[in-house]
């Protein structure tokens, strides 16, 4: 994957940039000891390194304005971190830029369960949100599976999803708004405490920008009261295509699960060997189907989706009698991806989204790809909306492995938008899904987001080298090149 | 008004034809689905661009709970469709005609999406933003775009389709949109307090809202419009054994207020469409849609009582609709002061002329702004004044 040309004029700079942020961060707030650096050259896409410039750490918003406004001043490229662990190296940093690290911005600011929000400060934790409402009764939503270390910031940036979000949607749709602060050092509140915007939905964009637009400094989320109850179904199945039909009827059926996530053999044994915790290691289709609600709702859902399993042809099916029963239901799929460090030295975690129905025939053709690869792939899904995560088994210390690896992870996105999905579901495209941008867009669908960017950032300092496989200058993609129109009434009064 | 409507496009060259045109000619276009909220925004007078005919459902398969449809396509067609399949749009979308004075039926899908259209159950469901999953739309740049996806869950690229949502046409042109579609509750009920004050309402449904019962509407007309004792409704809906439980959640949850009562499917069904219609409201008075935290309802609608003021509640008081003859600054600084902000939606020809129907933004936001509208429409060819835009831009 090739970054920008590192600015040579930037690194000659490199002692006047890091006394410039020690004036505005005081303090053990500029990190540019070269071995103090190192934890920060990569994120949670760990291929890829790179030591970055310098590492602010700011503590106020002014701060953050300051840097910002400075080094957009003196071109000098930045780029946002929250807790690092994007899994598509959307925190990658560049050797020719700052990277500003959000990890001081911890503060809850305020929770009002009456408008039933909370307004916290970006480099707080998924969890910390959930934390911090618990004990009255409610909780975030979206829960990445990161969520003990990812932060609300992050969240933001990569639009983050999880096991939950086909009930109850991702980050954007638990969002109310956001106070960012541009690549020029103005700052800006988009969104508010109400649930729609005054005007455009800027803050339906910087959502999943990838950290792109803007740097956020707060955020304001939407908190839920902890639904009663919580069951959980274990469902086995002969083959792929009933578990799929299983899900697809479930919803048809007018049930939207809490979560129903699917893992294919290979990953269902690899869990269990891991955990223990009873999962059948003769089928071919593992489902976990988890129904939350008033307790009277669980139940009479969970005996609906065991007659649909039942009718799907399914030849196990267990449903939670207590908590300690439904969490281990979990505890299998939660260790998947662990678990797979049995099977091979390295893992490579792909997070295509395709439509349900063509599920059996992606994955006939992702196993024909395994054959001509070499390379095992165990699949772990979540069902409900198609977003399937293939781990592609490899070992890095094998020559070329790697290079394989990544070779057939393009080649299952490619499947993704080929079947009518897309590259990525909820992990971001970042450094990693860049060059597969014009598998699913035109040079045009591209330019018209680009141009955003361009409304935000017209210097193109901030994050560059992520999500787009071209940066245009913005003055390139304004031009004009009109085409079509015939003016087929030319007496039409134009005004 | 009597604006010239250009020859009505069927397809997407037509509309790409329509846009080099205008863009060539230096002359605004406007770009209209069914015309049912014709009268928001400032008069004028530039040629419509008429999508009305992309009228056709491209796709629908129920299980994927997703739906492909011409964004002219009219709203009642695919809500009778996925109705069929025990299906609903969640965000509730509705026909503004009736409470505009205009006939039912002309409300396209591309329309409530570009205005961003949400019923009573946005408090629950989320808003037109949150079910519009992809499009394909013609910039003023006269260019032909795709954004979003056809799938439900997914984060490739800039999330364009939640600045769709809500963009009253100052883009793009839609031709197609992809919608989230999901099941409809087999069963509903309504839950009524009587006779609470503002405040005490809001914090009823606070509570019920925080409450395990998973309330999908909440609302509350004041006694002046109730007829009687005011009304506070609690809408459930899903399977039969939830929905009577939930319903006993939230008698207890409510006790503190009041008696807790269950109006039959008829009375229920007046509230919730009451509430589409506005007909409690109805008149030629000036309507105002102001959306706050529920926190700062109770305020915002003491502020203006005094003046004339007549309102109820939406979206457990996050959503005041307000009828005031009188300062339209008093409204607006009404709402700002409650944290929030104020569309005009139904006002005299003179009144739309000058006052913007949008709430003004503060300088920063309404530069980012100006500069992203800029992005898709360099020559403003969709600036046609309604909604006060060459002011914004400067």
């Amino acid at each position: 994957m090739k970054m920008p040309e590192a600015d040579q004029a930037v690194l000659s700079r490199r002692a006047e940039i890091v006394a410039r942020l020690r004036s505005i961060v005081p303090g053990e707030g500029v990190i540019a000891d070269p071995d103090a650096l190192k934890p920060y050259e990569t994120d949670a896409l760990t291929a890829y390194r790179q030591p970055p410039l310098a590492v602010v750490l700011p503590e106020t918003v002014e701060q953050v304005s300051a840097i910002l406004a400075w080094c957009h001043a003196e071109g000098v490229k930045v780029v946002p971190r929250g807790a690092g662990t994007s899994l598509s190296g959307g925190a990658l940093p560049l050797a020719d830029a700052v990277l500003l690290g959000m990890a001081k911005f911890n503060r809850i600011v305020d929770i009002n369960y009456y408008d039933r929000l909370a307004v916290v400060q970006p480099g707080v934790t998924n969890l910390a949100v959930t934390r911090a409402v618990e004990d009255s009764g409610f909780y975030y939503a979206p829960d990445p599976s990161s969520q003990i270390a990812c932060s609300i910031g992050g969240n933001i940036a990569e639009n983050s999803g999880g096991v939950h979000c086909l009930k109850y949607g991702l980050t954007t749709n638990n969002v109310l708004g956001v106070q960012i602060v541009m690549m020029d050092g103005e700052v800006v509140r988009l969104g508010g405490r109400s649930l729609d915007p005054a005007g455009l939905d800027l803050l339906g964009v910087v959502v999943g920008s990838e950290g792109l637009l803007g740097v956020v400094t707060e955020v304001t989320v939407r908190i839920l009261p902890k639904p009663q109850t919580a069951r959980a179904l274990l469902i086995g199945f002969p083959s792929v295509e009933q578990a799929s039909k299983c899900v697809a009827d479930v919803i048809a059926g007018g049930i939207i699960p809490a979560g129903m996530e699917m893992m294919d053999k290979l990953a269902t044994q690899a869990a269990e060997a891991f955990v223990q915790v009873g999962y059948p290691l003769d089928v071919e289709a593992l489902l976990i189907v988890e129904l939350d609600g008033p307790q009277a709702e669980c139940d009479h859902l969970c005996a609906e989706v065991q007659t649909i399993a039942n009718a799907s042809g399914a030849v196990s099916c267990r449903t939670s009698t207590s908590e300690a029963e439904r969490l281990a239901f979990w505890a299998g799929r939660k260790a998947a991806f662990p678990a797979m460090g049995r099977l091979a030295p390295d893992f490579y975690c792909m997070d295509g989204t395709i439509p349900r129905r063509r599920m059996p025939e992606v994955l006939a053709r992702m196993a024909e790809m395994s054959k001509s690869y070499g390379l095992a792939v165990a699949n772990v899904f979540h069902a409900g909306d198609g977003n399937l995560h293939p781990l592609i088994l490899y070992d890095v210390n094998q020559p070329g492995q790697l290079e394989q690896a990544e070779a057939f992870g393009s080649d299952i996105l490619r499947l993704c938008v080929e079947v009518g999905g897309v590259l990525t579901g909820e992990h971001g495209v970042g450094v990693e899904k860049r060059d597969l941008m014009p598998v699913m867009f035109s040079e045009a669908d591209l330019a018209h987001q680009q141009r955003i960017k361009c409304a935000f950032d017209p210097k193109l300092l901030l994050n560059p080298g992520k999500v787009f496989p071209v940066l245009h200058r913005c003055a390139e993609l304004g031009r004009m090149h009109i085409h079509g129109g015939a003016l087929p009434f030319p007496d039409l009064p134009r005004f | 008004m009597n604006a010239s409507s250009l020859p009505k496009p069927s397809t997407s060259n037509d509309v790409i034809d329509a846009i080099a045109d205008a863009v060539r000619a230096d002359a605004p276009l406007e770009i209209r689905g069914g015309g049912s909220k014709a009268t928001i925004g400032a008069p004028r007078n530039a040629p419509i661009l008429d999508m009305s005919g992309f009228d056709t459902v491209i796709d629908y398969d129920p299980a994927e709970l997703v739906l492909t449809a011409g964004a002219g396509t009219p709203l009642s067609g695919i809500s009778a469709l996925v109705e069929s399949e025990n299906q609903m749009l969640a965000f509730e979308p509705f026909d503004h005609g009736p409470l505009l004075g205009q006939v039912a039926g002309a409300a396209t899908i591309g329309g409530v999406i570009a205005a961003g259209v949400a019923g009573s159950r946005r408090v629950s469901g989320g808003g037109a933003r949150d079910h519009l999953l992809g499009f394909e739309g013609i910039s003023g740049r006269g260019e032909r775009f795709v954004a979003g996806a056809k799938v439900v869950k997914n984060v490739t690229g800039y999330d364009l389709p939640k600045l769709a949502a809500g963009s009253w046409g100052r883009l793009f042109a839609m031709t197609q949109l992809t919608l989230k579609v999901l099941p409809r509750g087999r069963e509903s009920a309504t839950c009524i307090v009587e006779g609470l004050s503002p405040t005490q309402a809001v914090a009823a449904m606070a509570r019920a809202m925080g409450s395990q019962a998973d309330v999908s509407a909440a609302a509350y007309l004041p006694a002046a419009l109730a007829g009687g004792a005011s009304l506070t409704a609690l809408r459930v809906e899903g399977f039969g054994p939830s929905v009577a439980a939930r319903c006993t959640m939230i008698e207890v949850a409510l006790a503190e207020f009041g008696a807790v009562g269950r109006v039959d499917a008829a009375t229920a069904g007046k509230v919730w469409t009451d509430l589409r219609t506005l007909a409690p409201l109805a008149g030629t008075a000036p309507l105002w849609r102001i959306a706050t935290p529920p926190s700062t309802a109770p305020s915002l609608v003491a502020a203006l009582e005094p003046f004339g003021a007549q309102w109820l509640f939406d979206w457990a008081g996050g959503l005041t609709w307000l009828t005031l003859d009188g300062d339209p600054a008093r409204v607006r600084a009404a709402a700002a002061a409650a944290s929030g902000h104020a569309i005009l939606v139904r006002a005299p020809e003179a009144m739309r002329r000058i006052v913007p129907a949008l709430h003004p933004q503060a300088n920063g936001v309404a530069a980012l702004e100006a500069r992203v509208r800029r992005a898709f429409d360099p020559n403003g060819v969709f600036e046609t004044g309604r909604f006060h835009e060459v002011a914004n831009a400067n």
